[in-house]
């Protein structure tokens, strides 16, 4: 008998009482009773308490502060899908900034990805409840990697994308799309159990939030 | 969905691997006692979580209902997993990944082993897991010649210091960070001489150390938190980004998963992903979790194997009593509130689950006559705590108490001459029949008195009774009882005809 088969029957043998299956009682909150103001302002309070650095600016400013913020990088690498427009303040620029664009056909190797200063791409939903940012692989949001090696991750969330608990954001996604939830950035608390902010993944999480 | 079962009831198929005790826990213990800088620092870490996950609980409304929704979604798991198996199986295949089947540790083993002989690598990253850690699945590579490099910190260190973890959350916790500096400097190459002990300048060291492992690694291995039946997808939850490089960077990776992580749907996540965090590390929410379905054409690995192990989970399934203990989600929230775990730390319950789940869990999945598990289950003072933590309300002091009779159970099938036990038993029987029977006993009290001497405490007992004054003393007995002084301050007590009522009233 193959090893599935055995374990299968094993399973079935030790169900032999048919144990009744419950019904699921879901009374916990599935929907949010706050503003979209409050949401906002929520999630800034959560990834502020993570260490991440968050800014709420409308749309309409947000190359030029994405600009400000990239004043000193001298690479990036953006998702092929992440509209041109947001990129418009870095480009104006005397053209000192390299700008790798990764995409299915010009797929960056890690070395590459590892000498960027950055990445740049934007989310799927946000959780204001638990201050997560999720990642669901669509082409703004580039294939897992870029938004891992880079030592820096700046991610565009349009403020219509926060949601206050999990179980909204649970049914807006596709569930086998790579998915990534981002809570801050990359955290130990292995020694004496004192938080330290950056270990193996991005050290610096910038979050630009679009009114 | 519940399938009818038609053939012959087989016996239950025990687990092997790191799953035993080899001495008994209150010889481990007692050991691990002496260790006072594991005592202390136990003590500082389970308080510390135990403060943060009660803060985080408390934040929630609905919290209970979670917890609720929760044992509820892992009963039906257990109630249909065959069924919820089999879709898994299904959909992660559709998706480009290939799924093997382990009935036990050595088969597990073997099948990693010639998944990565295929790719021609001698050298494997791996994501902290309990299900591999388990099987012994390191030590089992070194022998066939390749090297696994543990990646999450606190496993780093453990594995650096050729040590074993101490608790499942936070595996380091019984080193201090002179103790982490000191191994650093002794096992890392081009290690900084001049390191410090700073626990972030110890965090970039190990960061330094990893990243040329992780961005040159060709195969990674994993455990994984959930498999969701109806997509096929797994998940892993971590801080550091250990996970997140094992999980993108590598062509081939191979996970090992128990097969009792799964959940029948995906929207059950909405409810772990809040009830995990909170109870774990008592954060509102980790900060990375990995969500992978087969294969992402151009994105991850491309060569994505899952390991379906059984090592003694059919076996705690067929416990009508003890298979909810499958239910459980490695949020180590048990330990940290269990007063046994505080004082005496993971290793002295020898398995890889320790505290209050592996008291339950390591028995069922061994057999309770496996070498010194059958002494795992009177490790618990049954307070309680434990149950009223749990995210999935395993009811541990239950089956603590149902695995505690079948040890006696099986002990008596052993010998056939009454035990001190059985004697004991015997003479409480006589004694508790009839209240003359106990007032005779009770003159025998001022004797234990004496017995005590000055001191006032007995230090050891005598027979089976010795086990109870092996680390404790026992307060000398009073020279009459309670019943002897109601009846010398109730000189003409009305006559007692109800006895219960009376118990009422005190
Ligand atoms: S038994 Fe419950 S509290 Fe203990 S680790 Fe498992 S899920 Fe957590």
């Amino acid at each position: 008998m193959s090893a599935r088969d055995d374990v299968m029957s094993r399973i079935k043998s030790a169900l032999r009482d048919a144990p009744p299956t419950p019904d699921i009682p879901r009374n916990y909150r599935l929907a949010t009773n706050k503003t979209a103001a409050q949401r906002c302002e929520q999630l800034v309070g959560r990834l502020l308490d993570y260490k991440a650095n968050v800014y709420v600016v409308p749309t309409t400013q947000a190359p030029a502060k994405l600009a400000q913020l990239l004043a000193d990088a001298e690479s990036i690498v953006v998702p092929h899908g992440l509209e041109e427009h947001w990129l418009s303040g870095l480009r104006d620029d005397a053209g000192s900034l390299r700008i790798e664009v990764d995409s299915p056909e010009h797929r960056l190797s890690v070395s590459a990805l590892d000498s960027v200063d950055a990445v740049v791409t934007t989310a799927a939903v946000a959780v204001s409840e638990t201050g997560t940012i999720i990642l669901d692989g669509s082409s703004s949001q580039g294939r897992r990697i870029i938004s891992l090696v880079p030592d820096r991750h700046i991610c565009l969330l349009a403020a219509k994308d926060i949601v206050e608990v999990l179980p909204e954001a649970i049914a807006r996604l596709n569930a086998t799309a790579p998915q990534t939830w981002i809570s801050g950035p990359s955290a130990t608390s292995d020694i004496e159990l004192e938080r330290v902010e950056g270990v193996h993944g991005p050290r610096t999480l910038d979050v630009l939030i679009l009114t | 969905m519940s399938s009818t079962y038609l053939g012959m009831p087989s016996l239950p198929v025990f687990g092997t691997g790191n799953l035993n005790a080899t001495e008994s826990f209150p010889q481990a213990a007692k050991r691990e006692l002496k260790n006072t800088q594991l005592r202390a620092n136990l003590a500082h870490a389970t308080h510390t979580i135990r403060d943060k996950r009660e803060n985080a609980v408390a934040e929630l409304p609905d919290w209970e209902e979670m917890r609720d929704a929760g044992s509820a979604i892992k009963n039906a798991t257990m109630a249909n997993l065959p069924a919820l198996l089999e879709a898994f199986e299904t959909n992660f295949t559709a998706r480009g990944g290939i799924i093997h089947w382990a009935r036990d540790a050595q088969e597990a083993n073997e099948i990693v082993t010639a998944l990565i002989k295929e790719t021609g690598e001698t050298e494997v990253v791996k994501v902290k897991s309990m299900a591999t850690a388990e099987i012994g699945l390191n030590e089992y590579l070194q022998e066939q010649g390749i090297a696994a490099f543990e990646t999450d910190l606190a496993e780093l260190i453990v594995q650096l210091d050729h040590d074993k973890p101490s608790h499942i959350l936070v595996p380091a916790i019984h080193k201090n960070r002179n103790q982490i500096r000191d191994i650093f400097l002794r096992e890392m190459e081009e290690v900084d001489p001049g390191l410090s002990n700073e626990p972030a300048r110890l965090a970039e060291a190990a960061r330094r150390h990893l990243r040329k492992k992780f961005l040159s690694a060709k195969v990674a291995i994993s455990g994984a938190n959930f498999g969701l039946a109806d997509t096929g997808t797994l998940t892993v939850v971590e801080s550091e980004g250990n996970g997140r490089m094992c999980l993108t960077l590598p062509d081939t990776l191979i996970t090992v998963m128990g097969i009792e992580k799964l959940l029948p749907s995906w929207r059950d996540l909405e409810v772990f992903m809040q009830l995990l965090p909170r109870s774990s590390t008592g954060e509102r929410m980790n900060p990375y979790t990995s969500l992978w379905t087969g294969v992402t054409p151009g994105d991850g690995p491309q060569n994505v194997h899952l390991v379906l192990l059984d090592n003694g989970r059919t076996a705690a399934l067929a416990d009508q009593m003890g298979r909810t203990a499958l239910n459980c989600i490695r949020c180590s929230a048990c330990m940290n509130v269990c007063p046994v775990y505080e004082r005496t730390g993971g290793h002295a319950y020898g398995s890889t689950y320790p505290g209050p789940i592996g008291a339950i869990l390591s028995p069922l999945m061994t057999g309770i006559k496996s070498e010194e598990n059958n002494s795992l289950p009177y490790a618990s003072s049954l307070c309680g705590a434990c149950f009223d933590a749990c995210p999935v309300k395993i009811n541990i002091p239950e089956i603590l108490v149902h695995l505690r009779g079948e040890d006696v159970d099986s002990q008596r099938a052993k010998v056939k001459v009454p035990t001190q036990m059985d004697l004991m038993m015997k003479a409480s029987e006589w004694a508790f029949s009839d209240g003359s029977h106990i007032n005779l006993l009770e003159k025998g009290l001022p004797i234990g008195k004496l017995a005590a001497g000055r001191a006032k405490v007995i230090k050891k007992l005598p027979g089976i009774a010795a086990g109870w004054t092996q680390s404790r003393d026992i307060p000398a007995p009073p020279s009459q009882s309670f019943r002897q002084w109601w009846v010398k301050e109730h000189q003409s007590p009305e006559p007692r005809r109800n006895p219960a009522k009376e118990e009422d009233q005190l």
